[in-house]
């Protein structure tokens, strides 16, 4: 399988502080990771940098089959270019309804005139329902989203997510705040999510990751730690030591 | 298949209903096309205060909608003025200097007239040249061009080095009151080539034209509810598709449009510019009707009464901004022109043109703390209680 993503030698620190370490990561075109982590290991940084939010002060982030470098891209072109993101906290726009978030969300021209002449086709709206039924929300798409329950809204915005067809889907602690049967439904989400596309999540919650069931990746102050199956991490000494033995 | 878009947004059929009655019911008791109920001054304050209504939609646009509280809008109000103001000033001077000349024994030559027309207007700033700003003072087309595209270029301009640098919030508030002051001081010198703080006046009379104010007045009526017919339109079918949800979200999670790979800054500078020029028309047909326009209508005080209209109408709503505009500029015509009557207290008499200010300020804190959505947030209750 060939690499989608490649994040290699990257180093950003603020105010002396190494949040990232010469950090070195890749991930293949359909794959999913899981990324854990102690507090303060850098795995929103690692996310920050992928989507251009934050600028590293050395390494590469290479995209894709022509080796573009994502650091001189605005953080619109890079999610026009396939990464999409899911925040910690469930970030969907509360004033709109369901529907009017997934059609902005829908993969299509991202202009202004094109946004301005925008008018919805019954495509479109079809594909709103069908993802709407993918996450669950079928019977949700006239209310507000303001209205939704907490695990509602992180489906919402993991619709929202599929709705972009990214090529490559980070996915911050999305199961946070969530009722065992909603985890279920998450993790079931991304799983399928990943069939086609790249996918990682970052979690600290080890059931979550278990569920998974997928390769993961252990950070420790900026830097790879560990890498493996879970079982081959949670194995590892190192890992034990500034993790799990805590 | 498609809903037409007026059946969709029932808000919009019902207000244009409401500004088409109240436009016939004033032409009918105007002084120039009806039966004189209405004095042609009133009529200049009706057709003004449906100018504000204009520059709130804009305002609306651009806070209500988009987020960013621009307190500097009056400052393409008032180019747009300038720019009208110049063509009105310059024609009809030169009217005037031909004809006086005209007595003369010797029929003048052409740089005769232009000096004569030179040292009427500048005179008042010790002048006689025209600056070179007045180059197209001459052609009614092009100074009509200038009303859109100074304001439009002044906005994408300001607008681009702002939204570029990722300026937002209180910032960029106080940014855009920065430039209003800052032009309004430049206007002030004697040297900016608009007569320094005396302005540009004489401006309800158009030139060449025989009618009498009553009729004139009633043509720019007319005119400005049709301008506000028009951008409320077109203000209501930008926010009624994909574009109101993009700028909405802007204003709600910036961040969070710009990972859906919209390039914020290049939506926000749109509706920045676009807001500008809605703002320039307003003010073009407003001048006109005000008769002088001068720095001071510029000064950064005016665009935060602006923002207070549009706060006091209810934001995010663009029958608001409306309402908040015509309700709050009139009463205050009202308050200030000494109409209202004082409250004696017998120690102490309130007057209100002192003291509307402080009613003004005071109902401003109050909409903000007690009625978020303003006086277009009644509106929501009458539908909440026709529903159930």
């Amino acid at each position: 399988m060939s690499t989608l993503l490649e994040v290699s030698g990257v180093s950003v620190s603020f105010d002396g502080f190494k949040a990232i370490n010469n950090l070195s990561f890749q991930i293949a075109e359909t794959e999913l990771r899981a990324v854990i982590g102690p507090n303060g290991a850098g795995k929103t940084t690692f996310m920050d940098i992928v989507t251009g939010k934050t600028r590293p002060n050395e390494g590469r982030v290479i995209w894709g089959e022509k080796s573009i470098s994502l650091l001189r891209m605005s953080e619109a072109q890079i999610a026009r270019a396939g990464i999409g993101r899911k925040f910690q906290k469930p970030t969907v726009f509360e004033d709109q309804t369901v529907r009017e978030n997934f059609l902005m969300a829908l993969k299509k021209e991202r202009g202004v005139l094109a946004v301005l002449l925008f008018r919805p086709s019954p495509a479109d709206l079809a594909r709103v329902d069908e993802l709407a039924d993918e996450v669950g929300l079928a019977s949700e798409l006239s209310r507000l989203a303001g209205e939704l329950s907490h695990g509602q809204k992180q489906w919402l915005e993991i619709g929202m997510l599929l709705a972009q067809e990214p090529r490559l889907l980070l996915v911050d602690e999305p199961a946070a705040g969530m009722t065992p049967e909603e985890r279920e439904h998450t993790s079931a989400l991304l799983v399928a999510a990943a069939k086609t596309r790249a996918v990682v999540v970052v979690e600290h919650d080890m059931e979550f990751v278990r569920r998974l069931d997928c390769k993961v990746t252990v950070l420790h102050e900026g830097a790879v730690l560990a890498e493996g199956s879970l079982d081959h991490v949670t194995a590892n000494s190192d890992v034990i030591d500034v993790y799990l033995g805590r | 298949m498609r809903t037409p878009f007026i059946a969709k947004n029932p808000s919009v059929l019902i207000f244009l209903l409401a500004l088409a009655a109240f436009t016939i019911t004033v032409t009918i008791l105007s002084e120039g096309f009806g039966i004189g109920v209405i004095s042609t001054s009133f009529i200049k304050t009706l057709g003004k205060t449906l100018c504000l209504c204009l520059i709130a939609v804009a305002m609306d646009l651009v806070w209500g909608f988009t987020g960013i509280l621009s307190l500097g809008h009056f400052a393409f109000f008032g180019l747009g003025g300038y720019m009208i103001g110049m063509w009105l000033m310059y024609e009809r001077t030169r009217l005037i200097v031909t004809e006086a000349l005209m007595q003369g024994q010797i029929p003048p030559t052409e740089v005769e007239i232009i000096d004569g027309i030179g040292s009427q207007i500048f005179g008042v700033v010790g002048s006689n040249e025209f600056p070179l700003i007045w180059s197209f003072a001459d052609s009614l087309g092009l100074q009509l061009l200038l009303v859109l595209l100074v304001p439009g270029v002044l906005a994408l301009v300001f607008g681009w080095l702002a939204f570029r640098s990722r300026v937002t919030g209180v910032y960029l508030s106080i940014l855009t009151q920065a430039m209003t002051l800052a032009l309004a001081l430049y206007l002030f010198q004697n040297d900016s080539g608009l007569r320094g703080n005396n302005g540009l006046s004489g401006l309800q009379n158009l030139p060449g034209v025989g009618a009498s104010q009553a009729v004139v007045s009633m043509w720019f009526f007319l005119a400005s509810a049709l301008a506000l017919a028009l951008g409320y339109m077109l203000a209501a079918w930008i926010v009624s598709g994909k574009f109101g949800s993009v700028i909405r979200g802007i204003r709600d999670n910036e961040t969070r449009v710009r990972f859906l790979g919209y390039s914020v800054e290049a939506f926000k500078l749109a509706v920045f510019t676009l807001t500008a020029c809605i703002a320039a028309i307003a003010g073009a047909l407003y001048y006109p009707q005000a008769g002088i326009i001068n720095p001071a209508e510029i000064v950064p005080i005016a665009s935060i009464y602006l923002a207070v209209w549009v706060a006091i109408g209810g934001r995010g709503r663009l029958y608001g901004a409306v309402i908040g505009a015509g309700f709050v500029s009139l009463i205050s015509t009202w308050f200030t022109g000494g109409q209202a009557p004082d409250i004696a207290l017998g120690i102490y008499t309130i007057k209100w043109v002192d003291w509307w200010l402080v009613l003004l300020g005071l109902s401003f804190v109050g909409v903000t703390l007690f009625a978020p959505n303003g006086i277009g947030g009644l509106f929501d209750l009458f539908k909440k209680g026709s529903k159930t």
